[in-house]
């Protein structure tokens, strides 16, 4: 058995200072993160697709979500699963077993980038002083998937409810703590 | 005071103490400085640039070309327009001669941007303006509606306009109170659209704070760019008056007609007791009337032979002499104007020059709709003969101008135009527009059509320098209009640069049709034909402060750090910027007297740690690379010099990327993990680069081939491990791992348990000592470097920055991509033949390493220097000569040195070199030229240490 107590995520040391915002802001660590390569129309997505339950979404920027695995659509042949904390050899066999002897990548990127679930009513309006993308619902609404800037750091967000003020950012692990450092100064204002 | 007891838009209850030029005056709010100014009998403001002449508020707008001032207090920021600024208590402001002053303090203000899509946009909250977001709002649109005023009403709130039989301020509070309570509408005031850009792009900036000085709240932001993504745009900007230029029309007291009607009816300032109204159309009678009626004794000089038979009523009914087919040829007066000079057309001669005593001259040439953002986004004007005045010649798909804008002038039709502007938006967005019921105007007179003069000529007969202002603000007159256009310019563009007209803070809002007008007289061309220059955003100043918003700081750019970091931090790490990577550069340690060491000794003592016991350093930064697929061997085969494919799982090659030019793009190793999937390494400034690089040919150029490329840069810290006693450390912190040298070869990797973490070990070395690198989760990254340290203490571990690593690879000849090279080198000018396949059918590259200029002898080739004396340290880039006797210049330089240092392993220092046919020079001494002296060099080889290899093996 592996010892995990001694792990740290990105942004442990900002912990303190999130959860001092005027919005919810609280890293998700550890999440199982796999990044997933097969043509959409081979027989590897099909067959992800089911061992997942569902079928891989091929609309871009939305997601979906089948259990307690999201998979959000990256690009036309690239997808990223979402899944709880300790899951990447579990999830990874099952995908890896789905794809078979056909053509199709899996990687584990759990570290890559870490999570952070964002919520409230203004969330939008902290994102909108960083992030181009229009998140209003009738533009986002839930299982909206982007990859975009937020400020000067790539991110990818995940709409999570249909009033959009519940979001999952991914950010990058090396940016977390320009992120958080952005996200605090961007909630100062909140106040007025 | 010229302050009247009429209603106005100010807050009379409350005063304002301000100091203009030392001296102190009261205000209120709801002012402007101008018409603060105004109000306390000030009309001058400043001097001119160039002749120092006086000069006042020429208008109540953004389109002052005059009243520039400084404020000082409570923050000091320079350029700012006396008729822009809003009064607040404490405003300390000073006029200014053209050129302001940069505040010597930073500024402490915070500043923001935040992104915004709507709909539809409305650029202006005048009639036009306010019809159009209602329009839009009651749809159900998302709506954005900016103003640059403080409140909304534009033109209303400057005018006596009745809507429905009441004051229009009654409708235009009834519209913003809805606009407020729709919940998908937004209305910004004290915003101004600077700019109109691609896609319904448009960037505006919201003045926040600046109209309460130092009572502004300390956390809110002073100012804040909108980034602003409109699918429609109705732009409603309104338009600006014209003047007419005449000798001396630059004197304090000369004003645009309308400006004055505003200052009367918004801030309840009589700008003039004495005024002498000069027109070419009926829009000035208005404030001719006005102005009576406030009590001013008013003469209308009307340069049109025939006069609207309304307004000759309503003059006469007041006691106003008009004067037609009069044009005013002149001032005088001492600062300010006291006297107004005309001439009245008898016959068609000029008639003799009389004198009008006046204190106020008001000017009106016509209007000139508010194109700039239409222009901006590429809509094309058309000149209007009618109007003298260029406006909107079309719609765009996705922008239109409504009202005065685009060149309608009564009330009921600016009306009309927003609530069509804004239905054809609705329209072309599938949304149905809703139902807007217009408010009824008072019936119009009939207009009599207006005159176009752009200028009065200068009837004086001495030879006084010419006097007749075009843009005031530059100094700028007809005369240097005419010199422009008499030297042979035909272009308004060449004219505005030879002139600067246009180029002052208010660029050319006053001046610039007019000069087109001038231009054509004078070259005897079509206005129309000849166009006016760019309308280029910004509209209005914007400081960079504002454009810089919230980037500056902690957060100007991005700071990437590793997992470890907080390490590295706390063991008093100086860093050294890698991109935006912060890398440990050298770790100081305290000295027996107590004080930090410097680089060159922290520097010795970890290169010494690395070669003769333990040391070990973060290179997370390393960009990784996966890549699976059937036939990722084969797409590496293409991509790197050397062969990939035949590389074994469970071990690890060095490979070299070139460009299609055959010169190095990159380094790195290659780990095949299995028969489908291999990580590779780049350098850490070329992550991206590589990823996208590789990309770019495994979709476009082999789409065939089975690959996918992943980062993975992040999700794994590496530690290196490195020197003669790493082996004991691995050993003691991976009991289950056979370390020796039989059962972990060089260039090969294992997984296993490195202090109870699943790693990956790589056996491989950049500094030619024995040297594990360890891989694991980034999460695991703090708690293994935590835990190796302590297994390595007793063994005198020493942790190592970038510039020990840097003196290790190159004490063994390894070069660093981009610091020994620079794009202009291949494998083979390093050395490095034996990474480039012979085998191979082709590679990235490989057509060009055939080509003769690739083979010549004398190509520049890397090479070690050893400084003749051994305690000269080189400086990197110095020049090599051949001789020690300069000829005289051009002096042929046969190369440069990449990388020196001193060495601890050598007991010297040392250098890399790219010497003109360098591996020929072998033992010859050359001179490298720095600091004004000659430093004798012998050429060698450019591995200088362990050149056998001995000690990779521990």
């Amino acid at each position: 058995m592996v010892d995990t107590t001694t792990r740290r995520s990105p942004l442990a040391g900002q912990a303190p200072a999130l959860a001092g915002l005027p919005i919810s802001a609280r890293e998700l660590p550890f999440l199982t993160q796999l990044n997933l390569r097969a043509d959409p129309d081979g027989p590897a997505a099909a067959s992800i697709g089911r061992a997942l339950g569902g079928t891989l979404p091929v609309v871009p920027s939305t997601a979906s979500r089948f259990g307690e695995v999201d998979v959000l659509w990256l690009g036309p042949d690239e997808w990223l699963l979402l899944a709880p904390s300790g899951q990447e050899e579990a999830l990874a066999a099952t995908v890896r077993r789905a794809i078979g002897e056909a053509d199709g990548a899996v990687t584990d990127v759990s570290a890559q980038r870490t999570a952070v679930a964002l919520t409230g009513p203004r969330v939008r309006e902290v994102l909108a002083r960083g992030c181009s993308i229009d998140l209003h619902p009738k533009a986002a609404p839930a299982g909206s998937c982007v990859q975009t800037l937020l400020a000067q750091t790539g991110v990818t967000i995940l709409v999570r409810d249909e009033t959009s003020s519940d979001f999952l950012l991914l950010v990058r692990s090396s940016f977390a703590e320009y992120f958080a450092a952005w996200l605090i100064d961007a909630c100062a204002e909140l106040g007025e | 005071m010229s302050r009247l007891d009429a209603t106005s838009r100010i807050d009379r209850g409350t005063d304002l103490r301000f100091t203009f030029d030392g001296k102190d005056y009261l205000g209120h709010p709801g002012d402007t400085l101008a018409s603060a100014l105004l109000a306390n009998g000030v009309h001058q403001v400043a001097t001119s640039i160039r002749f120092g002449r006086p000069r006042g508020i020429m208008a109540a707008g953004v389109e002052d070309a005059n009243a520039l001032v400084q404020v000082e207090a409570p923050f000091s920021e320079p350029m700012l327009t006396a008729t822009t600024i809003e009064l607040y208590d404490g405003l300390v402001a000073r006029g200014l001669s053209g050129q302001g002053r940069l505040a010597a303090e930073p500024d402490p203000a915070r500043y923001d941007a935040i992104h915004a899509h709507c709909d539809v946009l409305v650029v202006g909250a005048g009639p036009s303006g306010l019809v159009a977001a209602l329009t839009a709002a009651r749809s159900g649109a998302r709506v954005v509606l900016v103003d640059d005023q403080p409140e909304a009403g534009g033109s209303l709130l400057g005018s006596a306009e009745q809507l429905d039989g009441v004051p229009a301020t009654t409708w235009v509070s009834a519209t913003v109170a809805e606009l407020a309570a729709s919940p998908e509408v937004r209305v910004l005031q004290r915003t101004t659209a600077f700019g109109y850009y691609d896609d319904g792009f448009v960037l505006a900036l919201e003045k926040r704070t600046d109209h309460l000085g130092a009572a502004a709240p300390a956390g809110v932001s002073r100012q804040r760019v909108w980034r602003i993504r409109a699918k429609q745009v109705v732009i409603a900007t309104g338009a600006h008056e014209r003047p007419v230029i005449f000798a001396d029309n630059d004197r304090p007291g000369i004003m645009l007609a309308s400006a004055a009607r505003t200052y009367l009816h918004r801030y309840a300032v009589l700008a003039g007791r004495e005024v002498v109204v000069f027109t070419t159309n009926d829009s000035a009678y208005a404030a001719a009337t006005d102005l009576a009626d406030a009590g001013a004794e008013v003469t209308v000089v009307d340069a049109r032979p025939e006069i609207s038979p309304y307004w000759a009523a309503e003059c006469a009914r007041r006691g106003i002499a008009v004067r037609p087919a009069t044009v005013v040829i002149g001032t005088s007066g001492n600062g300010r104007v006291t006297s107004a000079h005309v001439v009245t057309a008898v016959d068609g001669s000029s008639g003799p020059r009389q004198g009008i005593g006046c204190d106020l001259l008001l000017v009106s040439g016509g209007w000139n709709p508010a194109v700039h953002l239409y222009s901006q986004a590429r809509g094309t004007l058309r000149y209007d003969a009618k109007l003298g005045a260029f406006v909107p010649a079309s719609e765009l798909l996705d922008v239109r101008a409504a009202g005065s804008a685009r060149g309608a002038f009564t009330l009921a039709a600016c009306l009309a135009e927003g609530r069509l502007a804004a239905q054809d938006a609705l329209t072309a967005l599938g949304i149905a527009p809703g139902d807007v019921p217009l408010p009824g105007t008072p019936e119009q007179p009939e207009e009599v059509p207006g005159h176009v003069l752009w200028s009065v000529p200068d009837h004086r007969e001495d030879n006084a320098p010419c006097s007749s202002f075009v843009d005031l603000q530059r100094d700028a007159t007809v005369a240097d209009v005419l010199r422009a256009t008499g030297s042979g310019m035909t272009s308004v563009e060449h004219v505005k640069r030879y002139t600067t007209i246009g180029t002052a803070h208010d660029q050319g809002k006053t001046s610039g049709v007019i000069t087109s007008g001038i231009v054509a007289d004078a070259l005897g061309v079509d206005i129309a034909s000849l166009g006016t220059t760019t309308f280029r955003p910004p509209y209005t100043s914007v400081s960079f402060a504002a454009l810089a918003g919230r980037d500056r700081g902690q957060i100007f750019d991005p700071v990437r750090v590793t997992a470890i970091h907080p390490w590295h931090v706390k063991h008093g790490a100086l860093f050294e910027n890698v991109g935006q990577w912060k890398r440990p550069w050298y770790y100081p340690q305290r000295d027996a007297s107590g004080s930090f060491e410097d680089l060159e000794t922290a520097v010795l003592r970890e290169c010494r740690a690395a070669r003769e016991g333990v040391a070990l350093m973060d290179a997370s930064t390393l960009g990784k690379i996966n890549v699976q697929g059937a036939d990722a061997g084969e797409f590496l085969d293409r991509l790197y010099t050397n062969i990939m494919s035949t590389l074994k799982p469970g071990f690890i090659r060095y490979g070299v990327m070139c460009g299609m030019d055959g010169m190095i793009l990159d380094d790195g190793t290659v780990t095949r993990v299995s028969e489908t999937e291999f990580l590779l390494t780049t350098t850490t400034g070329n992550a991206a680069k590589i990823l996208e690089w590789m990309e770019e040919f495994a979709q476009t150029e082999w789409p065939e081939l089975r690959v996918s490329l992943t980062s993975v840069t992040e999700h794994w810290v590496t530690v290196p491990l490195v020197g003669p006693r790493s082996r004991e450390v691995l050993a003691s912190l991976a009991p289950d791992l056979d370390v020796s040298n039989e059962g972990f070869g060089f260039m090969t990797w294992r997984d296993a348990e490195v202090a109870g973490i699943p790693a990956r070990i790589c056996r491989i070395s950049f500094s030619g000592e024995l040297a594990y690198e360890i891989n694991v989760s980034a999460w695991d990254g703090l708690a293994l470097w935590e835990t190796v340290i302590e297994h390595g203490t007793p063994y005198g571990i020493t942790p190592y920055g970038t510039e020990a690593m840097h003196v290790l690879r190159a004490e063994k000849g390894y070069p660093i991509i981009g610091q020994d090279t620079d794009g202009t080198v291949t494998p083979q000018d390093l050395g490095m033949s034996w990474v480039v396949s012979k085998k191979k059918v082709d590679f990235i590259g490989k057509r060009s390493h055939a080509r003769a200029e690739n083979n010549r002898p004398d190509r520049k080739q890397l090479v070690g220097l050893l400084p003749v004396d051994p305690t000269k340290l080189l400086a990197e880039g110095a020049q090599l000569l051949a001789s020690a006797d300069v000829p005289e210049p051009p002096v042929p330089m046969l190369g440069h040195v990449t990388s020196s240092y001193r060495s601890a392993a050598l007991n010297r220092t040392f250098a890399l070199a790219l010497v003109r046919a360098g591996r020929d020079r072998l033992g010859e001494t050359l001179y490298a030229w720095q600091d004004g002296e000659l430093l004798a060099v012998t050429v060698a080889d450019s591995v200088l240490y362990d050149k056998e290899g001995a000690r990779r093996d521990g």
